[in-house]
C-alpha cells in the first residue's frame, strides 16, 4: 500500500507528534503544528495518536491510493474530494485503490492533516517520522513532499468508517484570535509601560508564519529598561548573550515584531523573550493564517495548568467518542 | 553568583547563570546540566546548556513547577561546590580562511554590512586591532576556543575563545540578516564564534570555511556514523589554517571515508587555566598534537 504524490500542495510534510530529547543539539520537536487535530486523523482511522500522517499549509495536496483505506482529514476547513466527491472533514472515510484524494480553497484555519489507516511507513529518525527540512531530517528524504514521491503505508487496524469527531471537540481561535502568555524569561528588560502595552495591542499575523515561528506586526514598539550591555551580548537593547528559546516563546529583535518560536523552532539565539505561550494554545497558532488579529492574554502559571488540564479533557474527549 | 529563575509557559523552566558571558559561567551552566541530567528527574524532557544559562522541558503532569524549581535550586547550589574540572575531547579543525564561497555570499550581500568597501576578514581585522588579515587570522586560529552551546540548528556550535577577554575577537553581527549562508561557514558574531552546520540564513561575518562536515542526517560520513551531529558542549576546538589545496585534499578524504579529525582527550581544570592561560593552551596543544 501506497500514496502517490500528484500534487505536493503549497508545504506538505509528513509529521507525527515530534521528537522530543535532542533541543540540546539544535534538533526541534518537530511534529504537527497542530497536535490536536493530528491526534484526532489518527484516532478517526484506527491509528495510535502518534502514527506519522500529512501536514498541508494553506493549499491541500492531490494523491492517488494504490490499495483501499481508511482515511481523514482534520485541522483548516478545507473542501475535500474524493475523485470530485465531497467528504466531510474530521469523519473517516473508505477510498478505494485507485482513488484521489484532493482540496479546495482553504475556507478557515491554516494546516489540514491527513491521516491515512495504517500511517504513513517512513523509516523513523531519532525516533520520529517527522520532517525537519532545515536539518533534512525524517520524513519522506528530509524534505516537503515532491510531485511524484510514493509515500508508503502500515497496515491498518480495520477501524470503522463514519466516525466523526464533533464540532464541539474541535477548537478553533477566536476572532481576534487570544493567545494566552505567561511573561518571564527577559520580560524584566522592558519598562512597565511598553509590557502594559504588550498585552493591550492587537496584533496581526505576519507573512513570515511558518513551521518555525510566527512574526506579528501592529503593536507599539516595546522600549527597553536602560542597561549597560552585558559582555557577550551584543549592542542592540534586545540582545542577550545567546540562550536558549523554549517552545512558544515571545521574542522581540528591536522591540518592534513579537516572533512565537513554533515546533522548528531554532534552539536559541540572541534576542530577549518576553514571555511564553501557554502549552494549551500551541495549536491554536498552527491553524492562524497572516492578518489574523491577534490579543496576547496575560496569565499567571495557575492559569497556564489549568488551561492545560481543560485542553487534556478536550483530548480525552475525542479517544472516548472513538477508542 | 546567584543563578535567575523564570518559568518559560509551563512546559520550561530558564536559569540564567550570569547576564555576562564568561567561562565561569558556562562552567557553572554544564555542571548544573549535567547534575540535573544525571539526578534523572522524572518528568523533565530536555536539558539544553546555553552560555551562561540553561533551559529545562518538562511535562507538568509529571512534575509541578514548584517542585522543579525546588530540585533545581538544590542542584545549583551542589553545582557550587564542584570542582570547576571537565573530562573533555580537543579537536582539531581546519579552516581555508578567506575561501572564494564564502567570499562569494558575502559579495552578494554587501548591502547589509557595517564596511561594503571591506570583506568580513578585514572588517574583523579592523574593528579588533589587526594590522593585516594575516595578524587576524593567527589571533582566530592561534588559541582554542570551548563550546559553551550547540544549536539555533542542528549541530551548530556557539565557540567562546579561549584568551583574556581584552584580547577576544569581538565583532558585531550584519546589519541584516543573510538570507543565505554557505554550509561550514566559520563565523563570528559578538564574541562567538560558530561553524554553520548547514546552509541558511545568518548574521554572523564569515571568516572562511570548513571541509570537515559537522552534522550528517545520512550518517554516512566516516566519523559521524555513531551520531549525526559531531559538537557537544564543552569540547574544546583549535583550528588550523589550510590553503585550497588542503582544502581539496581534506574534502577528498572526507568523501573517500577516510578523513579522521585528529581528537584527544582532556582534562580541563578552569582554576589552572585561569593562572596562566597562555601555558595552559600551550599544553593543551601539546596533548592534541601528542609532543
Amino acid at each position: 500500500m501506497a500514496i502517490k504524490v500528484l500534487h505536493q500542495g503549497l508545504s506538505t510534510t509528513i509529521q507525527d507528534l515530534g521528537r522530543p530529547g535532542y533541543f540540546h543539539l539544535g534538533i526541534p520537536l518537530g511534529g504537527a503544528m497542530d497536535r490536536l487535530a493530528m491526534r484526532a486523523a489518527n484516532l478517526l482511522v484506527g491509528n495510535a495518536e502518534g502514527a506519522a500522517g500529512l501536514e498541508a499549509v494553506f493549499i491541500g495536496p492531490q494523491l492517488e491510493f494504490t490499495a483501499d483505506a481508511l482515511v481523514a482529514v482534520t485541522g483548516a476547513d478545507m473542501p475535500i474530494k474524493l475523485d470530485d466527491e465531497p467528504r466531510e472533514g474530521w469523519t473517516s472515510f473508505r477510498v478505494k485503490a485507485g482513488q484521489v484524494l484532493s482540496f479546495d480553497f482553504l475556507k478557515a484555519g491554516a494546516r489540514i492533516y491527513i491521516a491515512v489507516s495504517g500511517g504513513v511507513d517512513v523509516p523513523l529518525a531519532l525516533g520520529s517520522r517527522s520532517t525537519y527540512a532545515i536539518g533534512a531530517l525524517g520524513g519522506f528524504e528530509g524534505r516537503p513532499l515532491q510531485v511524484g514521491d510514493v509515500l508508503p503505508v502500515g497496515q491498518g487496524t480495520g477501524a470503522a468508517e463514519g466516525r466523526t469527531v464533533s464540532e464541539a471537540l474541535r477548537r478553533r481561535a477566536g476572532s481576534p484570535a487570544e493567545l494566552r502568555a505567561l511573561p518571564g524569561l527577559y520580560w524584566h528588560r522592558i519598562t512597565e509601560e511598553s509590557g502594559r502595552n504588550f498585552f493591550a495591542d492587537e496584533w496581526k499575523v505576519a507573512n513570515e508564519a511558518d513551521r518555525m515561528g510566527y512574526r506579528f506586526r501592529g503593536g507599539r514598539k516595546l522600549e527597553f529598561v536602560p542597561r549597560q550591555q552585558p559582555f557577550g551580548a551584543g549592542s542592540d537593547p534586545s540582545n542577550i548573550v545567546d540562550s536558549c528559546y523554549p517552545y512558544g516563546s515571545i521574542q522581540v529583535p528591536g522591540g518592534t515584531e513579537p516572533i512565537i518560536l513554533h515546533r522548528d523552532a531554532v534552539s536559541g539565539g540572541g534576542y530577549f523573550m518576553v514571555g511564553t505561550v501557554v502549552s494549551a494554545d500551541m495549536d491554536l497558532i498552527g491553524q492562524m493564517q497572516p492578518n489574523t488579529p491577534t490579543r496576547f492574554i496575560k496569565v499567571d502559571m495557575d492559569q497556564a495548568l489549568k488551561a492545560r488540564a481543560d485542553r487534556a479533557r478536550l483530548i480525552d474527549a475525542i479517544r472516548a467518542v472513538l477508542d | 553568583m546567584q543563578a535567575r529563575y523564570s518559568f518559560g509557559g509551563d512546559e520550561h523552566l530558564f536559569v540564567e547563570v550570569s547576564e555576562e558571558m564568561s567561562l565561569e559561567a558556562f562552567f557553572t551552566s554544564l555542571s548544573m546540566a549535567n547534575g540535573i541530567r544525571d539526578a534523572a528527574i522524572e518528568g523533565v524532557t530536555e536539558i539544553c546548556p546555553a552560555n551562561a544559562s540553561l533551559q529545562i522541558k518538562f511535562n507538568p503532569d509529571v512534575i509541578s513547577p514548584d517542585n522543579i524549581l525546588k530540585q533545581v535550586r538544590a542542584i545549583e547550589r551542589a553545582a557550587g561546590k564542584h570542582e570547576p574540572v571537565i573530562t573533555t575531547r580537543i579537536i582539531e579543525i581546519p579552516v581555508f580562511y578567506g575561501d572564494p564561497w564564502t567570499h562569494e555570499t558575502l559579495m552578494r550581500f554587501r548591502e547589509r554590512h557595517q564596511d561594503p568597501s571591506s570583506t568580513d576578514l578585514e572588517y574583523g581585522a579592523k574593528v579588533n586591532n589587526y594590522d593585516s588579515v594575516a595578524a587576524f587570522v593567527e589571533a582566530h586560529s592561534g588559541s582554542p576556543w570551548f563550546v559553551s552551546m550547540v544549536g539555533f540548528v542542528a549541530g551548530l556550535p556557539f565557540m567562546y575563545q579561549m584568551v583574556e577577554r581584552q584580547r577576544q575577537i569581538e565583532v558585531p553581527k550584519y546589519l541584516r540578516p543573510r538570507t543565505d549562508t554557505p554550509r561550514l561557514t566559520v563565523g563570528h558574531g559578538g564574541c562567538f564564534g560558530c561553524i554553520y552546520s548547514v546552509r541558511g540564513a545568518g548574521g554572523y561575518q564569515m571568516f572562511g570555511i570548513t571541509p570537515m562536515p559537522i552534522y550528517d542526517p545520512t550518517q554516512t560520513t566516516s566519523y559521524l556514523q555513531d551520531f549525526m551531529v559531531f559538537f557537544r558542549p564543552g569540547d574544546i576546538v583549535k583550528f588550523k589554517p589550510i590553503d585550497r589545496a588542503g582544502y581539496d585534499a581534506a574534502v577528498a578524504a572526507v568523501d573517500a571515508g577516510t578523513f579522521s579529525p585528529p581528537i584527544k582527550e582532556v582534562r580541563f581544570d578552569l582554576r589552572e587555566f585561569q593562572k596562566d592561560i597562555a601555558g595552559y593552551n600551550r599544553k593543551l596543544e601539546d596533548i592534541l598534537y601528542g609532543n
